[in-house]
């Protein structure tokens, strides 16, 4: 067992014949992702990385029965794709790309609820599931199948609690970016949620950073609903009020979204916190008894 | 990025709502000449900086002459404000935003975010205008009423009669309220605002309700569909470093420690200066990289972080994923190179071929620590920055 995807999940990608989407999409393949194709508007018809390529999502379901797409179309396109693959009737949509406006967010995600529709992301690495399938940027090798769920807002610093996990030999059952931007497709809720009724899954890190009230909301969950040990890092501890730290939701403003207060909320709701990202791995250790 | 008032109060204008007449100058002439152009004989003169706090640091003045409003100029004009929201250099003035003088008999709060909650825009409102709202939604949360915006709908009219009668108006200024409420709405939607705050919002000796004041911060991801706002940017209220680094589609935060610091993505590059803090130092500065980290960024990265003269070492920190560490140890060896840099630099590479950069970066025969791990260079750029 695993979250959101497996060895049989069908995959289209969005933007498939772009230079992110090639890239990606090759690596995808090379781990093992059931790639089934992908769409690019205007070169339906022909055949990208041994694989057909559709004018629409519509078209692309219709033919392979994909259920997932994964999205490297630039931002300003980004809305359309979410809304086409959402109506097209894909039920996981992984988008990667950075810079979607807010705004266009707000409207895809709210049509997303209304047809059932799974987001991920945007401005994530996307998700894997080690040695089944990786949807996504995240570099395949440094992942290992195994017991733990790692649910992040940071790119990089996924990758850094991956190589722990791995090198402690515990391995990940899945891992999920839900990405840097103020108003994700998913949330840590969303994602603890699964990790606690997914029976691979015994032990959750999950990594936020400064920015909103995401993690204080999920620390409240935690104390009411997740029974599995948890271990959470909070970057920006260091980070000045006011300022923008790289991802669009990564910013304290009026005194909200600090380090400190995820911190209290947090370890209040009997989760075990790391002041040093070096220290997951250790951590999961003496939590789990490993 | 955010507006000036003068620039947000155009907007206001453009959307149909109440505003002061005034005029945005840039010399004291014309400051006393706006005064005349706008008759009476009191006017108010505002400082325009991207920072509030602005009445109490003396960038505000209630004044009775034409004159007075040139002397007010004269003393602002190419100087800097400090305000409580700038750091000590404060911000300078460009332009002086001369006003005619506005009759108050209440003030009134009225703004407007994106909630990351409930992912929708939300205005609040209160009857405590003219303060700091943040410290009355800390002290008095009731006092803080809200709407929420229903994305596919839009704001209505109902939700602006709700709000205004709460906050005791009585019919006809529900009327302007409810004006002011959709036109704001649709600014904020069609502008792909981040934030929209009117503090004031005030009910005048009339009993008219106007905006006094406009705070307009934009979603930055959607400038490319503005370039109108664009055109409103003010690079001079911005950190030159920067605003340089923006140029080269580097994230660079400017810190006050002495440990710069180089990382791949933004999470890692917040959880870096937090490492280096753990161990006893102290961050210059948040820097991302991004993925590639090829030897030109990397180059440019290096000068902006030792333009920084605090600086006395450098920690390189990439998790290469996808790109091979050796590549990255190359692509710093010859930024190093390049660029002369001249106090020490710790690197630590994670990841593909990680060995293989090592080896490179300690032959090099530069002033290049490979660390083993993350704390570990943490602790060896922290002794470094001291001199051991």
């Amino acid at each position: 067992m695993s979250i959101l995807i497996d060895k049989n999940t069908k995959v289209i990608c969005q933007g498939f014949t772009g230079g992110q989407g090639t890239f990606h999409s090759e690596q995808a393949i090379a781990y093992g992702t059931q790639m089934v194709g992908g769409v690019t508007p205007g070169k339906g018809g022909q055949e990208h990385l041994g694989l057909p390529v559709f004018n629409t999502v519509k078209e692309a379901v219709a033919e392979t029965g994909a259920e997932a797409s994964v999205i490297y179309v630039p931002a300003a396109f980004c809305k359309d794709s979410i809304l086409e693959a959402a109506n097209g009737g894909i039920k996981l949509i992984v988008c990667i790309t950075e810079g979607i406006p807010t705004l266009d967010m707000l409207d895809a995600k709210v049509k997303c609820d209304e047809l059932g529709v799974r987001l991920i992301g945007p401005n994530c690495p996307g998700v894997i599931t080690p040695g089944e399938s990786k949807i996504g940027i995240m570099p395949g090798h440094i992942h290992q199948p195994g017991k733990v769920g790692i649910v992040s807002r940071s790119g990089t610093l996924t990758y850094e609690a991956v190589k722990q996990t791995t090198d402690h030999g515990f391995g990940q059952s899945s891992c999920v970016g839900i990405g840097g931007d103020p108003i994700p497709g998913s949330n840590f809720i969303d994602i603890l949620e699964m990790f606690e009724q997914d029976p691979q899954t015994e032990a959750i890190v999950m990594i936020g950073e400064i920015g909103g009230t995401a993690e204080e909301e999920a620390a409240a969950y935690i104390k009411a609903n997740v029974s599995k040990p948890v271990v959470a890092y909070i970057a920006g501890v260091t980070a000045p009020p006011g300022k923008r730290m790289g991802h669009a939701g990564a910013i304290i403003s009026g005194g909200k979204g600090t380090a400190d207060e995820k911190f209290g909320a947090l370890e209040s709701a009997g989760v075990k916190t790391v002041r040093s990202l070096a220290e997951i791995g250790d951590a999961l250790k003496q939590v789990t008894g490993w | 990025m955010n507006l000036h008032e003068y620039q947000g109060k155009q907007l206001f204008a453009d959307y149909g709502l109440p505003v002061s007449k005034g005029f945005a100058v840039d010399t004291p002439e014309e400051a006393a000449e706006a005064c005349n152009k706008i008759g009476g004989d009191k006017w108010v003169v505002k400082a325009q900086v991207h920072a509030g706090g602005r009445g109490k640091a003396g960038g505000v003045k209630l004044i009775k002459s034409p004159e007075e409003a040139k002397a007010f100029a004269e003393q602002w004009l190419g100087k800097k404000l400090v305000t409580f929201q700038t750091d000590e250099h404060g911000q300078p003035v460009a332009k002086i935003l001369v006003e005619n003088c506005t009759d108050i008999a209440n003030e009134l709060y009225l703004g407007a975010v994106v909630d990351r909650t409930t992912r929708r825009v939300v205005f609040m409102a209160s009857t405590e205008g003219g303060v700091e709202i943040e410290k009355v939604a800390e002290e008095t949360p009731e006092k803080i009423l809200k709407a929420e915006i229903d994305p596919l709908v839009g704001a209505q009219p109902y939700q602006a009669r709700e709000l205004g009668f709460a906050l005791g108006l009585n019919k006809e200024q529900i009327k302007q309220f409810t004006k002011i409420f959709l036109g704001l709405s649709k600014l904020f939607h069609d502008k792909d605002l981040a934030l929209l705050e009117i503090n004031p919002l005030v009910i005048t000796g009339e009993g008219n309700l106007h905006c006094l004041d406009a705070k307009i911060g934009l979603d930055g991801n959607a400038l490319y569909r503005h370039p109108d706002l664009q055109a409103m940017q003010d690079p001079s209220q911005e950190d030159d470093r920067e605003a340089e680094a923006a140029a080269w589609d580097l994230n660079y935060v400017a810190l006050d420690g002495n440990i710069g610091c180089m990382v791949n993505g933004a999470g890692l590059a917040m959880g870096t200066m937090d490492i280096v803090n753990l161990n006893g130092g102290s961050p210059a500065n948040f820097l991302d990289v991004g993925g590639g980290a090829t030897k030109e960024r990397v180059a440019e990265a290096f000068k902006i972080i030792l333009s920084d003269d605090n600086v006395k070492a450098v920690l390189v920190n990439i998790f290469g994923g996808i790109v091979r560490c050796d590549m990255i140890a190359e692509g710093i060896i010859g930024a190093v190179e390049q660029v002369g840099v001249n106090v020490p630099v710790v690197v630590r590479l994670e990841g593909n071929n990680a060995e293989l950069g090592a080896e490179k970066l300690a032959s090099s025969g530069l002033n290049i620590i490979a660390a083993t791990s993350l704390t570990d260079a943490a602790q060896q750029v922290v002794k470094a920055a001291e001199g051991k």
